[in-house]
């Protein structure tokens, strides 16, 4: 199904807008889209007359041109009417953000508005949603833009039940430098769900990883995800909510006590390939790790520090995080030792964690990543990078990122998060090579490229 | 596979009570190619007491009663018994528990104990379970779990995800499990669980008890799901 209308929009009409309330949902998003998106907006108010100078029509049906996009934000015993008078219009697909659906006992006329949708081939999100955010093209959240914080363009299609955890997680988004590509809050998902995502941001050319918060799947509806995920050629991230045990009936057996449905969900999503992630930090460490590095790896992770200290800590974590680090060949200490700089020549502990100690140059680190890279116990290499160390250049994350494209190895590096060493971060980042802000970040970028073997 | 007549009938006779007996649920096993141990079912003294004569080594006797889902609750399995007198008077005790007429009376199998399993997932359709076994599972909780049907790879990596991988590979010089008639098990049984789909609630196969050589189904619960 072409979502483009969507996500993609040139032109929309956002009905509901009122004349008297300048907050009122439908007038913030025809105000916020109006004024800052290239997506030509029409406002509509059955009373008609104008809004800011603008005309509002009565009905679709008066806009002269075609629209791609309704976003409808009327009462919910309107919306019927107002989704058939969109199809007959042509209007290709909607956003509903209307609520008093299914969630609040109106399973009727949820039903009655997807019945007519289905049959007209009329695609929609929602109802009770946020909508769809597309960094460029166009904003259905009814939040005002100055009052929320949006992530950049970027790569991640990001996929919310709740429309609240969405908005919350483009802030972790934005803060991390993270991009979306689109975020969208399925809300009831009565039409477009979870597998739907899933085929859109396949065939997206700007996603390169999709994203989900999940609450809970209807019935068998995590076999038919799994089902999609398991076909996906990107990476797919879940964060899962709802991991409590639930009461299961008296006189089970054994087997559906063990058998929770959170314990299931999760292993079966580890079965498949999704990479669950435990909570939100790790969503966003995930995602970043995964729009670089699509494939999958063992867990065999090297471990490159100028700090002892650091190494060990890393050590730790991927311990952790069920990743190994195993020794490094003797032939990979020998080569890396014979180039290393005279300085530090002796006093390099050549073992995994390599310890190349703060007198270390940049020619240093590059030869010791170069040379794990090479190693064949090895299949991800992590770089602890303290650039309070004077002999660490500031173009060390370019130069690095040359010697990782050159090795095709997976390298993840961790540099403080300070102001100060942007230039080191933005030259890893602009390299497609990802930079964690914590030691325990990178380990997890790691662990997100664990979630399925190399082929 | 299909739904052989035989296991049609069986689901359908079992479905009043809400679950299936012991020996018609190994009966249904069976027909799909699980291994069971030799058994009779049998109120008559005469009867068990020619099959311990008949075998090789002790029988196991379980009491068959609608009313009893877990039977060690109702000390309603005697394992181990080698003589005639000793088969006699466990076998009236059990045919005097609630709503036992009848007692099933097998070669007993020893080895290691597997639990092997399955649940009607809500969200997912069947999944299926595997551990180690006994009457302790609940209390280690050591599983695996996986979509049905599952291939032989996925096996392999439910045994590596387990606290009690050692058992079935073998350590301090005691025999594993015979990994390929495990494999084989679990993924017939998989696979019989989406013809199940429409009925089962849970399955417990608990304990299948694994050789060296063989795995054979010592216990059978199927918990239908209610019409």
């Amino acid at each position: 199904m072409d979502l483009s209308c969507l996500f993609r929009p040139s032109s929309m009409a956002v009905i509901g807008v009122s004349t008297s309330h300048d907050s009122h949902p439908a007038n913030v998003i025809y105000n916020k889209n109006h004024l800052r998106y290239p997506v030509q907006t029409f406002a509509v108010n059955p009373k008609g007359g104008s809004l800011n100078r603008e005309p509002l029509y009565r009905s679709v049906a008066d806009i002269e041109i075609p629209v791609d996009l309704a976003v409808i934000a009327v009462r919910a015993r309107f919306v019927p009417d107002v989704v058939s008078q969109c199809i007959d219009k042509g209007i290709k697909g909607a956003v509903i953000i209307s609520g008093g659906f299914a969630e609040s006992g109106s399973k009727d006329l949820q039903n009655q508005v997807a019945d007519m949708a289905a049959r007209a081939d009329f695609p929609f999100v929602g109802p009770n949603c946020l909508g769809i955010y597309s960094p460029d093209a166009v904003d259905t959240f009814f939040l005002p833009g100055e009052r929320i914080i949006h992530p950049k363009k970027g790569n991640i299609g990001f996929v919310s039940q709740s429309g609240g955890v969405l908005v919350d997680q483009m802030v972790k988004f934005a803060g991390e430098g993270i991009g979306v590509s689109s975020a969208v809050s399925i809300g009831n998902k009565a039409c477009l769900r979870e597998t739907d995502m899933i085929d859109w941001f396949e065939q997206d050319l700007a996603t390169r990883v999709i994203a989900f918060y999940i609450e809970g799947f209807d019935c068998r509806e995590g076999r038919d995800f799994i089902k999609r995920a398991e076909a996906c050629s990107k990476p797919i991230v879940v964060l899962k909510a709802g991991k409590t045990a639930r009461g299961i009936a008296a006189a089970s057996s054994h087997t559906a006590s063990m058998a929770g449905d959170y314990r299931v969900f999760s292993q079966i999503m580890q079965q498949h390939c999704v990479a669950e992630a435990d909570t939100e930090y790790e969503l966003t460490s995930f995602c970043e790790a995964l729009s670089c590095y699509p494939k999958g790896i063992f867990g065999n992770v090297g471990i490159v520090s100028v700090s002892g200290g650091h190494g060990v800590v890393a050590a730790d974590a991927c311990g952790h995080h069920g990743l190994d680090i195993p020794r490094i060949a003797a032939a990979t200490a020998d080569t890396i030792r014979a180039r290393l700089s005279p300085e530090i020549q002796q006093i390099a502990a050549l073992d995994n964690p390599v310890d190349l100690t703060g007198s270390c140059v940049d020619a240093d680190i590059l030869t010791s990543v170069r040379h794990l890279s090479r190693d064949r116990n090895l299949d991800c290499i992590l770089a602890l990078l303290l650039p309070y160390s004077p002999g660490i250049s500031a173009d060390i994350g370019a130069k690095l990122s040359q010697v990782a494209r050159n090795e095709g190895k997976p390298l993840i590096a961790y540099v403080p998060k300070e102001d100060k060493y942007k230039i080191i971060t933005e030259g890893f980042a602009l390299n497609k090579i990802p930079v964690a802000s914590s030691v325990e970040g990178a380990v997890l970028m790691a662990k997100a490229l664990k979630r399925c073997r190399p082929w | 596979m299909v739904m052989t007549a035989q296991m049609q009938k069986i689901i359908a006779d079992a479905q009043p009570m809400g679950w299936i007996l012991e020996p018609q649920a190994k009966k249904l096993l069976a027909d799909s190619g699980l291994g069971i141990p030799e058994g009779i079912v049998t109120d008559s003294f005469d009867t068990a007491q020619k099959f311990l004569a008949a075998g090789a080594g002790p029988v196991v006797i379980k009491a068959v009663s609608a009313d009893i889902v877990h039977k060690t609750e109702h000390q309603a399995v005697v394992t181990g018994i080698q003589d005639p007198d000793t088969l006699a008077q466990h076998m009236e005790r059990l045919l005097s528990l609630k709503g036992c007429s009848q007692v099933l009376v097998e070669e007993m199998v020893s080895g290691i104990e597997i639990l092997v399993g399955a649940k009607n997932d809500v969200q997912f359709g069947p999944v299926v379970v595997l551990g180690p076994g006994g009457t302790g599972v609940e209390l280690y909780n050591d599983t695996a779990i996986r979509l049905a049907p599952v291939t032989p790879a996925d096996v392999y990596s439910m045994v590596d995800s387990l606290g009690a991988k050692p058992v079935f590979y073998g350590f301090r010089s005691r025999p594993g499990v015979n990994m390929e008639a495990l494999t084989q098990m679990v993924v017939t049984f998989s696979h019989q669980l989406m013809d199940l789909e429409p009925h089962f609630e849970s399955i417990d196969l608990n304990p299948v008890i694994c050789t060296p050589d063989r795995c054979v189904v010592a216990d059978a619960r199927i918990m239908l799901l209610k019409k």
